[in-house]
């Protein structure tokens, strides 16, 4: 543990809020943890209010709630209205169910700033089999609303192999909706996309053309609309800047009011995440184990350790090193200065070799029986 | 999407001006997103507001911080702000 110097603790800017862990979509990439059917209890209202107004107070200013399908809370609205009165820049990560025009002028009125909406594929077959429920038209008529109703429009496409041959469909499918920002997320494999992997990850060549026509498109729709590209970090020879650094800028609180560095940290062995409902925000951020566990660099390994660019990307993603690894304290394997790189490259492979075969590993999609096998004891 | 000197500014609709307490500076909010703004940039945005033209937000901060010549750097900076989208014309 790296026992950091409070004078160089940041205040939290990001403030994700993950307000249950219900969702009707089934995504197999779903970044909640596997055993999220473990933990049922939800934060009440009052707990949520004062949790935003800690973290407030502190500094946070851009809050997300997410979940989850964070609709499926009935007091969003009341949240949104308590976040909007403390100066919070308010952010609705939604997959669309259940929202309807009547719901989107409620939370604009409430003072929601933006609705990021998720679209799985830019086929209605396609969409409707990997979110695992039938949404596609309903998402593209909540996508319009949004627009008609004044909010910026975010158009969410997680990006992996059963989807990514659909890029320029994708791209059309954004502008014609009117998107102000279409998020291109690559696939990042926690959680049930980790699972699986050998589905989902793109080979490279897939993955470099795929990157081609959307970065030819984003000249075309330049000053209309922006493309936020996240790479996928597998195809990278240095490792993500995780988080911005450990407990430097967000903190994610989990449905059962879990405090988390990160949405996947709780898969990490003996953090000792502090719940909200026994610490204050301020107590959590700056005094818990858990957040200041990889804070600096003290706890870093070599090759981290003498490296001039472990302020850049602070060894990477600790969630990653854990997987690959078993080793929370390595480097990230992604980094080609890592002696464990040849295990994210046997990944590549693996997954490569499953797009030779003809029958596929089918997908294990994210719902309640499919998590109890990950049920810790 | 050139700068027009004769035409007024506003903030854009889309993104969000505000003070932070805590950081002790204005900030531009949007989607999942913050940019931190120098105390001459948050002036010149304050001035976006649908009443005054490039010309005008010169002379008004020439006038209140009894100077001249700023024309050059404000312009530049309202076409950097004009390409992000935080602020429209016409």
């Amino acid at each position: 543990m790296a026992g950091s110097n409070k004078a160089d603790i940041t205040p939290p800017r990001w403030l994700l809020a993950e307000l249950s862990y219900k969702c009707p979509l089934q995504c197999p990439y779903c970044s909640n943890p596997l055993d999220y059917a473990q933990y049922p209890n939800e934060l009440s209202t009052d707990d949520w209010k004062r949790v935003l107004s800690q973290a407030r107070k502190m500094g946070a200013v851009q809050l997300g709630f997410s979940g989850g399908e964070p609709l499926t809370r009935q007091d969003l609205v009341e949240l949104v209205r308590h976040a909007r009165e403390l100066g919070y820049y308010s952010n609705l990560i939604t997959s669309g169910y259940g929202l309807n025009e009547a719901k989107i002028i409620e939370l604009k009125q409430a003072g929601l700033d933006h609705i990021q909406v998720s679209i799985q594929a830019s086929t209605q077959e396609l969409n409707d089999h990997i979110a695992g429920t039938a949404t596609y038209q309903h998402k593209r008529e909540v996508a319009r609303l949004v627009k008609k109703h004044g909010y910026p429009m975010v158009l969410c496409v997680v990006i992996h192999r059963q989807n990514i041959h659909q890029m320029p469909q994708i791209l059309e499918m954004a502008e014609n909706l009117g998107a102000d920002y279409l998020e291109l997320a690559n696939t990042q494999y926690y959680g049930w996309a980790h699972i699986n992997r050998d589905a989902l990850l793109p080979t490279r060549e897939q993955f470099q053309q795929a990157e081609a026509i959307a970065q030819a498109y984003k000249e075309k729709v330049a000053g209309k609309m922006k493309i936020y590209y996240v790479v996928p970090d597998y195809y990278e020879d240095r490792p993500k800047a995780c988080m911005n650094g450990w407990g430097t800028t967000f903190l994610t609180i989990a449905p059962d009011g879990t405090a988390l560095p990160c949405h996947s940290a709780r898969e990490l062995p003996g953090l000792d995440c502090p719940n909200v409902q026994d610490f204050s925000i301020e107590h959590i951020w700056n005094e818990s184990k858990t957040f200041n566990f990889f804070r600096g660099t003290d706890w870093m390994q070599e090759p981290c350790r003498s490296c001039d660019e472990k302020h850049k990307d602070f060894g990477g993603c600790r969630c990653q090193a854990f997987l690959f690894n078993a080793d929370m304290y390595s480097t990230d394997p992604v980094c080609s200065k890592s002696p464990e790189r040849h295990r994210i490259d046997a990944a590549i492979a693996s997954a490569r070799a499953q797009t030779m075969v003809t029958v596929e590993k089918p997908l294990i999609f994210r719902n309640t029986k499919n998590s109890k096998p990950f049920f810790k004891a | 999407m050139t700068l027009n000197p004769e035409l007024p500014l506003q903030f854009s609709p889309l993104h969000r001006l505000q003070w932070e307490e805590a950081q002790q500076k204005y900030v531009i909010l949007y989607p999942e997103g913050m940019v931190e703004l120098n105390q001459s940039s948050a002036e010149i945005l304050q001035l976006c507001d649908g009443a005054h033209n490039p010309v005008q937000i010169v002379e008004t901060l020439e006038a209140k911080f009894a100077t001249t010549g700023l024309g050059n750097d404000i312009f530049t900076f309202l076409n950097i702000a004009l390409q992000n989208g935080w602020i429209k014309q016409g």
